[in-house]
């Protein structure tokens, strides 16, 4: 029997994460629930643990690659074998996740399975707003062309690693707006990926993440991190390798 | 502006340019903290290359020498980057206080789990806590 990790990074979510466990817990029975409480001011922990789930409590807002991160640090430390990332505002539909295992399961050497919003042909459920559109098409023109894999939905946060990612993602895990880098660090480790197509639907509550002020600054954030990673002869860290942050050997 | 001058200005944004690029490259440098460098060198570099463009900027504001107006951009990259800096140490600052807070609440709460657990069994132990180790020295 595998052991299967539902991280839910989450932050004041209070009024979405019950449902969005309970959706897990209906659709997905198989999978242990961990909510990652990334210093919310609200009552999400509270309303997390009474629901049962496991949840770790980050004292202050790390952002949303810390918070993940310590999902998978959790994973490893605990000997999961498969793990997922399902966001804490419900617009996640946990119904996918059989289907997602399946397809990880079947197939040899597939290591992550992420849900994509521009897959399904009938283009309904949510879809992101107009300006936003533009930059995960900007990033998925780029991702496509240096993976050379056709990557539709770089910046969904529905994704299913095998214990390969988890142990990578443990290590090493971007920092902000970190689902764009992530795809590359996959495959600057030879692991492959795949998408599916998934609707999502819109948060009814909370905030995302992610305001329009902020997000030109991410995006060419996240534009350096990709045009420098593509100079990295040796991108990322590797088992035996030296840590990817180290006090030795700084200036 | 003196080519001599030119080629000196362009020599060293374009090396700190590329010394920057190399440390995120190395990953000794984070992405969120090289923009605002990348950033300055590159606008010193295009300053340095293009001088109309610096002389430009000299006439409007009313500086008779052009390389001075390049130096007066530096200054205010510098003093940017300064303050950037400071925001940065104010916000780890905060976060470091919060850390060791919670690390103490964390550390009486298993004291207190210690001390039940070890009642439980029976044999009354003495006070098993010990002060913190410091920094790089041994627990006895």
């Amino acid at each position: 029997m595998h052991r299967l990790l539902a991280i839910v990074p989450a932050y004041n979510e209070a009024a979405a994460i019950a449902a969005t466990i309970d959706d897990i817990r209906r659709k997905a029975p198989g999978w242990d629930v961990l909510v990652v409480d990334d210093g919310s001011t609200d009552n999400t922990a509270g309303r997390a643990t009474t629901t049962g789930a496991r949840v770790i409590r980050h004292p202050f807002n790390l952002g949303i690659g810390g918070a993940v991160q310590s999902g998978y640090l959790f994973a490893l430390e605990n000997g999961y074998d498969y793990a997922v990332q399902v966001d804490g505002d419900g617009q996640h539909d946990a119904g996918y996740l059989p289907e997602m295992l399946g397809r990880l399961q079947s197939s040899q050497d597939l290591n992550m399975v992420t849900g994509s919003r521009f897959l399904a042909e009938d283009r309904e459920g949510y879809r992101s707003s107009a300006p936003r559109r533009l930059g995960i098409r900007a990033f998925s023109w780029i991702l496509s062309r240096i993976t050379g894999r056709a990557i539709t939905d770089p910046t969904s946060g529905l994704r299913m690693t095998d214990r390969h990612g988890i142990e990578l993602f443990a290590r090493d895990y971007p920092h902000d707006y970190p689902e764009v880098e992530a795809v590359l660090l996959l495959h600057a480790h030879k692991l492959r990926a795949e998408e599916i197509p998934v609707r999502m639907r819109p948060r009814t509550t909370g905030r995302s993440s992610i305001t329009s002020s902020v997000s030109v600054i991410y995006m060419t954030k996240v534009l350096l991190a990709v045009f420098v990673g593509l100079f990295r002869t040796r991108p990322n860290v590797d088992p035996g390798d030296n840590a990817a942050v180290s006090a030795e050997a700084s200036l | 502006m003196d080519l001599r001058l030119q080629l000196v200005a362009i020599a060293v944004s374009g090396a700190l340019f590329l010394f920057v690029f190399e440390l995120v490259r190395r990953r000794r440098l984070m992405e969120r903290y090289a923009l605002l460098w990348l950033f300055s060198t590159g606008v010193l570099l295009a300053l340095a290359v293009w001088t109309n463009a610096l002389e430009g900027i000299s006439g409007a504001v009313g500086v008779a020498y052009a390389p001075s107006a390049l130096f007066a951009v530096a200054f205010g990259f510098m003093l940017v980057l300064l303050l950037h800096f400071s925001l940065v140490i104010s916000r780890l600052t905060d976060q470091s206080k919060v850390l060791a807070q919670h690390v103490g609440q964390l550390r009486e709460k298993v004291d207190e789990l210690t001390a039940e657990a070890s009642e439980r069994d029976g044999a009354p132990r003495e006070d098993d806590r010990q002060p913190l180790a410091r920094a790089g020295g041994e627990r006895s």
